[in-house]
């Protein structure tokens, strides 16, 4: 494993609720990240069939948002959500786990935007988009 | 003659099961350990403050997702409740509520006013429109003070179609 993907496993493990959802960060570069989450019954929504609930896949876009603005070579530090707007196009197969490929396509001194896509198994069919703004943190001006 | 009004205890107990049944269903609601408050129709989401809801533990805050997480799920038991309420009310639907399929979320887009604390966080929803197919909700959510919200959403909803009989 290369030092870079052992930090980032390591930053994904300090963050209580990412590591509660068992998630794990397997790419993150130049403002692109990846991370996947497995099935959990615990984040059943939908009872009846089985599917996960939305909120636990915003969790995973979020987080996934957030590393890829932390990985933007012109971000100096930290960051944290402004806004973000997710799309669900799909309901995620049950028992499939989901992966989330997020980049910041774009950074001011002050503001970085974000897309993502979310899919299970079935990765020519997203399960989920979502487009983010996020702030700049720790810049000294 | 008019029917004599039923006793409160009867009614309060009608709706209290409907609406704990409804969320208690759900997994994903009892992994974050949201509950609800009840007066009258107005549902008020409390998240009460736990360590594995923590997105920075440096400052510390609650994880974005989770703030997420919990406004979506305010609306779309909101939405369940409200479109239950009526028929709970006539007494075509008991305490029941099984019989009810959740609205499936188009989408979902917060505004992060603040670092969510870590401590207890409450929301309400107020559907702003409510048709036969979509809904749209707005929901706020905050902490210490009503007036600081720490959070607020809109979304979509596509609403279930009832499958209990109501002929």
């Amino acid at each position: 494993m290369s030092d870079k993907v052992n930090i980032a496993r390591q930053f994904m493990e300090a963050i209580p609720h990412s590591r509660d959802l068992g998630m794990v960060l397997t790419e993150i570069e130049n403002g692109v990240a990846t991370i996947t989450m497995p099935y959990d019954e615990r984040l059943i929504g939908d009872p009846e069939t089985g599917v996960v609930h939305g909120g636990a896949v915003s969790a995973l876009m979020d987080s996934c948002c957030g590393a890829a603005v932390m990985s933007h070579p012109s971000n100096p530090g930290a960051t944290a959500t402004i806004d973000l707007r997710i799309d669900y196009m799909r309901s995620a197969t049950p028992g499939q786990a989901l992966s989330t490929t997020a980049t910041c396509y774009h950074i001011t001194r002050n503001v970085a935007f974000v897309r993502a896509t979310a899919v299970d198994e079935d990765t020519d069919n997203p399960v989920a988009m979502a487009t983010g703004t996020f702030t700049i943190e720790g810049q000294r001006r | 003659m008019r029917k004599p009004p039923e006793p409160v205890q009867v009614i309060k107990q009608r709706r209290d099961e409907a609406l704990s049944k409804l969320v208690g269903r759900v997994p994903y609601i009892q992994y974050l350990g949201v509950t609800f408050d009840r007066r009258g129709d107005e549902l008020t989401a409390v998240l009460p403050y736990a360590d594995k809801l923590i997105g920075n533990p440096l400052l510390p805050a609650i994880h974005g997702g989770v703030t997420s997480a919990f406004l979506e799920i305010t609306s779309v038991i909101s939405l369940s409740w409200a479109a239950l309420w009526d028929d709970l009310e006539s007494g075509e639907l008991d305490g029941d509520s099984t019989a009810f399929r959740m609205p499936k979320t188009i989408d979902f887009t917060v505004d992060y006013l603040r670092s969510g604390l870590p401590r207890d966080a409450y929301a309400r929803a107020r559907i702003t429109r409510s048709g036969r197919r979509y809904a749209s909700v707005h929901v706020e959510g905050w902490q210490d003070n009503r007036e600081k919200l720490f959070a607020q959403a809109t979304g979509h909803f596509l609403m279930p179609q009832p499958r209990y009989d109501k002929s």
